[in-house]
């Protein structure tokens, strides 16, 4: 068995053409199962392009996306109920209460017991004084946590999360990270997370891969990608790349 | 196809027939708007048959002849924008990703707005058929066998488009959206709805005859004045109904594999 074969998530030279210019150009990575990655970059870097079409979202122009075996999206029905999503880019419906919502997403995963699976995450994730709330009149945090719960309904193998704490106040973006790191230990998922917040990437992810312009500008753990640029930060490894200054400070 | 049907499930239709079922009771205004429109397009048809037949005999002898009409063509009309709308819903919601992104297979998503297109047009079409017996002494059920024909050849057709019109909508964001309000009404003068198909000129005749609710609603006059079911109209009907639905889903899937490569599920908005 090859690397890819094995690797819960593998990317290889993947091209994403659009009318408007290339958005992914040539990337190639493997994330193995249990791993934690954060991908960084710029807007426009290409990482929600890249989440959408390893979610099967989005059809490649060339190479390939691989989950848990299957090629995206040509084999997505046979993985997605082993996978899940969190993003800002998308909401539940909002004059759902928060247990309609995650009722409906549950026996759309075919969760066993329903109910206790609910309880299960309210309890977990604060939320069981905001189940027979409207989804619409919760707070930007409440919302997150109501997607957050969405998105491990069904224990998901691979998570993937675009921007999980864009826009919360640091409190709640600190609880929330405090929640995936706990699953990820439980569960032992592999997840995939975009991001734009060094201090999260720095906290829950071993290993960042860096993008810019459509292309993976660097790979590593964040301790050996602090050590060759030199710096105390990854916000200040991630300036140096989107500056251009990567090359010199890599060599 | 074959692989489609084996893991078609019953259960996730469900689930999205809840969520949509969820909404429309949360909502009153919404109820309301689905008896509202048919009840007024009732009644004002309904008088102005009942004027009309009071001064001249041949409309004395049409025997609601526009009633009908009006209330047939709201199942074409209403079981599109059933269909439509829900699909909107998700639009709405930004729903769409978290959709497209679960198990739930396309055909699963037709058929649970298929289900809901008849739910809807279930609360805003039977008050409306109390009211045209309380009002004209019209009843539409009384057609028996009649209205199932009819029935099946309108809601066939009006999944058709809405089928036809969601995959525009995946495709190219809400920027057709006035597509899923206003497609129907292209069909309203060439189907025929409230006068006989030998009125249009001689070659708007060959369009007319391609569309499977002319022949519904050549059926319905040739039932209400002549009294005479005309089974071969409703087969013709149903033929071409069933090349429409087959052309309608296979325009549907080849429209989200473009959005899947142009990356328009991402991006749902104008």
């Amino acid at each position: 068995m090859d690397a890819q074969s094995t690797s819960a998530i593998a990317v290889d030279r993947l091209v994403k053409h659009y009318k408007t210019g290339t958005a992914v150009d040539g990337i190639s990575f493997q994330l193995p199962a249990g791993s934690v990655t954060g991908l960084l970059g710029g807007n426009g870097a290409g990482k929600t392009t890249t989440i959408a079409m390893i979610m099967g979202l989005v059809t490649p122009t060339s190479g390939s996306a691989r989950v848990l075996g299957a090629e995206m999206p040509k084999e997505r029905y046979n993985v997605l109920h082993r996978m899940n999503f969190e993003s800002p880019y998308v909401d539940l419906p909002m004059r759902l209460t928060v247990r309609q919502n995650l009722s409906v997403f549950a026996q759309l995963y075919a969760v066993p017991d329903i109910d206790e699976r609910i309880r299960e995450l309210a309890a977990d994730l604060d939320l069981v004084d905001l189940l027979d709330r409207p989804t619409g009149k919760l707070s930007a945090g409440q919302k997150t946590r109501v997607s957050l719960a969405k998105s491990l309904l069904n224990r998901p193998e691979v998570l993937l999360l675009d921007e999980p704490t864009a826009s919360l106040d640091p409190d709640t973006a600190d609880w929330v990270r405090g929640r995936l790191e706990r699953f990820r230990a439980t569960c032992g998922a592999t997840i995939l997370l975009a991001s734009h917040n060094m201090l999260e990437v720095e906290r829950l992810c071993e290993r960042v891969i860096i993008m810019k312009k459509g292309k993976i500008e660097d790979d590593d753990t964040p301790d050996r990608l602090l050590a060759r640029y030199g710096r105390e930060t990854l916000e200040d490894v991630f300036l140096d790349v989107a500056r251009g200054r990567n090359r010199e400070a890599a060599r | 196809m074959t692989t489609a049907i084996a893991s078609f499930s019953l259960t996730r239709v469900a689930a999205l027939v809840r969520r949509y079922w969820y909404l429309l009771r949360s909502s009153w205004p919404r109820i309301l708007d689905l008896i509202y429109w048919p009840t007024v397009q009732m009644l004002m048809w309904g008088f102005l048959q009942l004027y009309v037949s009071q001064n001249d005999s041949f409309f004395a002898r049409t025997g609601g002849a526009f009633i009908g009409a009006v209330l047939l063509w709201d199942i074409l009309f209403r079981g599109q924008l059933g269909f439509s709308i829900s699909f909107l819903e998700e639009m709405y919601a930004r729903n769409l990703g978290n959709i497209m992104m679960s198990p739930l297979r396309p055909v699963e998503f037709i058929v649970s707005l298929m289900i809901m297109s008849i739910v809807r047009l279930s609360i805003g079409m039977v008050p409306v058929t109390v009211l045209a017996i309380f009002f004209f002494d019209f009843n539409l059920w009384a057609l028996g066998f009649a209205l199932a024909a009819f029935f099946v050849n309108l809601i066939l057709t009006s999944w058709s488009i809405g089928i036809f019109v969601s995959g525009l909508l995946l495709r190219n964001g809400m920027g057709a959206e006035s597509l899923a309000w206003t497609i129907m009404f292209l069909f309203l003068p060439l189907t025929c709805v409230y006068y006989p198909v030998a009125v249009l000129p001689y070659w708007l005749q060959y369009v007319a005859w391609a569309l499977p609710p002319t022949y519904v609603f050549e059926g319905m006059r040739a039932l209400l004045i002549d009294h005479v079911f005309r089974a071969d109209l409703m087969l013709e009907a149903f033929a071409f109904n069933t090349v429409l639905f087959a052309a309608a889903s296979f325009a549907f899937m080849r429209l989200l594999q473009s959005a899947r490569e142009q990356g328009s599920l991402l991006q749902t908005g104008e």
